[in-house]
């Protein structure tokens, strides 16, 4: 079923491709991606970008897809956890978090990967604290984040 | 489904199965065929599962095998251990073994998850289908290569002569185009009745079990290309929304303002209490829900003011009074004390707070459901839909899939239920899920629960009695299997009563002192339609009693002197709790002395340790908490946790100790920041700010763990036992590095600067 009256298509690009989108301007770019372009790495957690599930990198910084509306999104290359390792596979953060096993359900996960990766791409070598702080505004209600800090400080090491 | 899902999934659907040749089909029961012919139906099997079966195992002509449980994944590891299971008994690689959970048409009823027994009970008949399976193979081997079966070795699924490696043949050799059912009797899901032919493999030749086998789910969860039950997309599909009342108990006058066919909306659905909205896409469903007009009757809900539940609670009369233990003369013991302290403790509601709000997908059909949700009892949530829809049972498929992580009754099932309605009165299936302060605000709540306790103390410092009461509104004011419609928050809406009955806030604890009495009591609360009506929450309620005895054990040692390590290890007689508490305070580097230190500053910084420990059913465990107080401010900084957990027979002590630590974590939330706040018009604590948790710069500096493995004892649980003695460590490490006592969780700082100004110079 195709949603009522789209006004106008805008033009994003998600994951290196250009994708022409039918919802209306004032939609939060978090269900253009899931709804209308299939994308479940982002995912809803609290709508007020109080928690961080939706996270997408938006020309590389860190963005809440929950409260950005899809007009704001404008030429900006838009890189959800799918499309983060690129052409390589895995980028070094998600194959850190797997081996240390870093999730309990995993819902989170997506925010914590996009926001260190962001994070390790501005820091390479970060300290404890700057990774708790980097990290500070994300919420994880399992409490997987003794593993979680562990992982983004393999990913570091491994990055050198 | 989403079709990019790599969760594992099942080889063949049970139909197929039902069909297939060249398989070896194990199952157990078959209540009405073995009541004609044992006399009695199977213990624990009344109910039945999908065709009457009660257990499954498939071995596929490819030589790989499938299980099909009852039992679902929280985010714990247990399908990794299930995969684990059965890998060891028919000696496969785990990457041949798939895992089907909780699927009303495939899988066993085994009354669903909860209690930390998704390993100690359910895996019990997966393990024994298990190995008939490979007894059977075995046999078949014989049968062909010319060799008793005791001559025969298995490897990833190919059994050879061990004498004459040569002669060999592969499961699926051995399989063939031929089709083998297999029906164990007398197989509830206990490990009692477990009657097989085969016997399970010894702990001591144990390959795969005991090893830390990585976690099936976690790439495709890294990679973003696993399908929660929130990427269920069928074709067709809407989005709705629910519409709470602004105040319990409200009734709905009106409800419009937002006509179908515009903006989207396919239907605005009104049925006694309950509305919601369903629009072609979920953004249109979300603007729907904010602007529709909805008119409520005034009302106001019957709870007393949030400053003062704990003194009304004290004041109700409760309505189920039960001594869950008396040991000796409490009265005497306490009369003939050289002196008795007494002391009173409090515990809040407390909310899941899922990460992800509860989701479900529903497809509503003239006469038949389908319902994908992440809810912990997939047979008992086929019931409750049923009576809410009016279908009969059969009619209903409920297929789980996996959600955010969820940790007893939380929203998962009261969101099958919205979509249910919402699809049935749309015609198409309805996906619903529910804003942040639908969740936080609306989802079944841990009750809160006060507790009192009073010891005796002979002149030599020894305990003459202890007298425990813990109080609190019933863990199951909301059931934790939803088989009735006023189980489910839509039922309560349109009327339905709730199926809540009375369960006491239980205690655990061994303590050998001479005169005991530990009671608890619930009181009554009102549950129909209610943001705070009450449930089950990791450990249900044990968290609160046991920081109460735990928070009361470490008070009577101070008052006698004696270190708190030393004085808990007196009154315990029982080995593995013993071994807990030394293997913790040996890790943590305990040094024997009493509590508060004796050079705790007044002021300033202050640092102390405290520790807890706890049984939770056959699982035990100590915790040792240091902490840094900030006497200015009140902040409390947990700086390490070390915990000695024993739960017997260990699976996988990677995924263990990734369960513990977030135990740890999510308890040492519940302990310094979780409360749900409310006034008269309601909950008003619906988000992250209004019910702050745990942040990544509150997390300790290091979680140590010390896991005690007894491979001579079974499997027991982890999904809960850990959190529970986080909070009396926490407060009694303030204790020792302050001298002032908290008695009321959370810990906040103001509760903390309240404390410390009580303290006496």
């Amino acid at each position: 079923m195709s949603p009522s009256a789209p006004a106008t298509r805008l033009r994003i690009t998600v994951n290196g491709t250009v994708r022409a989108v039918r919802s209306a301007p004032d939609t939060p770019l978090l269900y253009v991606l899931r709804d209308e372009l299939g994308l479940s790495g982002p995912r809803f957690g609290c709508g007020l970008g109080q928690c961080g599930a939706c996270t997408v990198l938006l020309a590389g910084a860190p963005a809440r897809s929950c409260t950005l509306p899809l007009s704001a999104v404008s030429d900006r290359p838009i890189t959800t956890l799918e499309g983060l390792g690129g052409d390589k596979g895995l980028h070094p953060v998600q194959q850190a978090f797997i081996d240390e096993q870093a999730l309990q359900c995993g819902y989170c996960v997506n925010g914590w990967i996009m926001a260190a990766s962001a994070l390790l791409a501005k820091t390479p070598n970060p300290s404890d604290a700057e990774i708790r702080a980097g990290l500070r505004g994300l919420v994880c209600r399992c409490g997987a984040h003794m593993r979680m800090l562990r992982a983004v400080r393999r990913a570091a090491r491994a990055r050198g | 489904m989403n079709s990019t899902s790599t969760h594992r999934t099942y080889r063949l659907s049970r139909r197929e199965l039902l069909r297939t040749s060249g398989a070896i089909v194990v199952a157990f029961g078959m209540p009405p065929l073995l009541g004609a012919a044992q006399g009695a139906p199977a213990p624990g099997s009344a109910a039945g599962g999908a065709a009457g079966i009660d257990a499954w195992l498939a071995i596929a002509r490819d030589g790989t095998a499938t299980v099909f449980t009852d039992k679902v994944e929280l985010g714990m590891g247990v399908s990794t251990a299930f995969a684990q299971i059965v890998a060891e008994e028919l000696d496969l690689p785990v990457r041949s073994v798939s895992v089907v959970m909780g699927d009303t048409a495939r899988t066993p009823d085994q009354r669903g998850v909860g209690g930390s027994t998704s390993i100690s009970a359910g895996a019990v008949p997966v393990r024994q289908a298990a190995a008939e399976g490979r007894r059977m193979l075995l046999e078949l081997a014989s049968a062909r290569l010319g060799a008793p079966v005791d001559r025969l070795t298995v490897r990833d699924g190919v059994v050879r002569v061990a004498d004459d490696p040569a002669r060999r043949a592969s499961y699926g050799e051995l399989i063939g185009g031929r089709r083998f059912d297999v029906t164990l009797r007398g197989l509830g899901g206990t490990a009692a009745d477990a009657v097989a032919a085969a016997k399970p493999k010894a702990p001591a030749d144990y390959k795969i079990v005991g090893t830390s086998v990585p976690r099936i789910d976690i790439p495709a969860k890294a990679a973003g290309r696993f399908a929660y039950v929130v990427d269920v997309r069928v074709p067709g599909i809407l989005h709705g929304r629910v519409l709470r009342p602004p105040v319990p108990e409200a009734k709905l006058v009106r409800a419009g303002g937002v006509p179908e066919g515009a903006g989207g909306v396919v239907k605005v659905v009104a049925r006694n209490n309950f509305v919601g909205v369903v629009a072609e896409t979920e953004w249109q469903a979300i603007q729907a829900a904010r602007s529709l007009a909805v008119t409520w009757s005034t009302s106001e809900a019957r709870w007393p003011a949030m400053a003062d539940l704990y003194a009304a609670m004290w004041a109700m009369t409760p309505t189920t009074r039960r001594v869950a233990e008396e040991t000796g003369d409490v009265e005497t013991g306490l009369a003939s004390a050289a002196r008795t302290i007494e002391a009173r403790y409090e515990w809040p509601f407390q909310s899941h707070a899922m990460m992800g709000p509860a989701c479900a997908v529903a497809d509503v059909r003239p006469g038949a459901a389908t319902i994908w949700s992440s809810t912990q009892h997939p047979h008992q949530l086929q019931a409750g839909i049923a009576e809410l829809l009016g279908l009969p049972v059969e009619r209903v498929h409920v297929i789980w899939v996996q959600g955010s992580g969820s940790y007893g009754r939380a929203g998962g099932d009261d969101a099958a239920g919205d979509a249910a309605i919402l699809s049935q009165a749309a015609g198409r299936p309805v996906r619903v899920q529910w804003m942040r302060a639908d969740e936080t605000g609306w989802d079944p709540k841990g009750p809160a629960v006060v507790m009192a306790v009073r010891a005796g103390l002979d002149a030599h410092g020894g305990v003459t009695a202890w007298d425990y009461t813990a109080r609190g509104f019933s863990g199951s004011g909301t059931p934790a299997s939803p088989s009735t419609a006023g189980d489910l928050l839509a039922g309560q809406l349109m009327g339905r009563a709730a199926g809540g009955v009375d369960v006491p806030p239980p205690l655990q604890e061994n303590y050998a002192f001479p005169a005991k009495r530990r009671v608890g009591e619930v009181i009554p609360w009102p549950q129909e339609g209610s943001p705070l009506r009450t449930s089950n929450l990791r450990a249900p309620s044990q968290p609160a009693t046991t920081f109460g005895s735990e928070s009361f054990v470490d008070e009577v040692a101070a008052a006698a002197g004696v270190d708190p390590v030393e004085f808990r290890l007196r009154y315990l007689r029982e080995a593995r709790h013993v071994a807990v508490i030394r293997a913790a305070a040996e890790k943590a580097g305990w040094t024997s002395r009493p509590s508060p230190r004796r050079d705790a500053p007044r002021a300033g910084l202050a640092t102390g340790r405290g520790i807890a420990h706890t049984p939770r059913n056959n699982t035990v465990l100590a915790t040792v908490a240091e902490v840094e107080v900030n006497q200015s401010t009140g902040d409390v900084r947990v700086t390490r946790l070390v915990i000695a957990h024993d739960c017997g027979l260990i699976i996988n002590p990677d995924g263990l100790r990734g369960t513990i630590e977030a135990n740890l974590i999510q308890s040492m939330s519940r302990a310094l920041k979780e409360e749900v706040r409310f006034d008269r018009s309601g909950v008003t604590s619906v988000d992250w700010h209004s019910y702050p948790v745990l942040m990544a710069p509150d997390a300790p500096d290091t979680i140590e763990i010390v896991l005690l493995n007894h491979p001579e004892l079974p499997p027991y649980g982890a999904g809960e036992p850990a959190s529970v003695a986080t909070a009396p460590a926490i407060a009694n490490a303030i204790f020792d590095a302050t001298g002032a006592r908290v008695r009321t969780v959370p810990f906040t700082p103001e509760r903390v600067k309240a404390a410390l100004a009580r303290r006496t110079s």
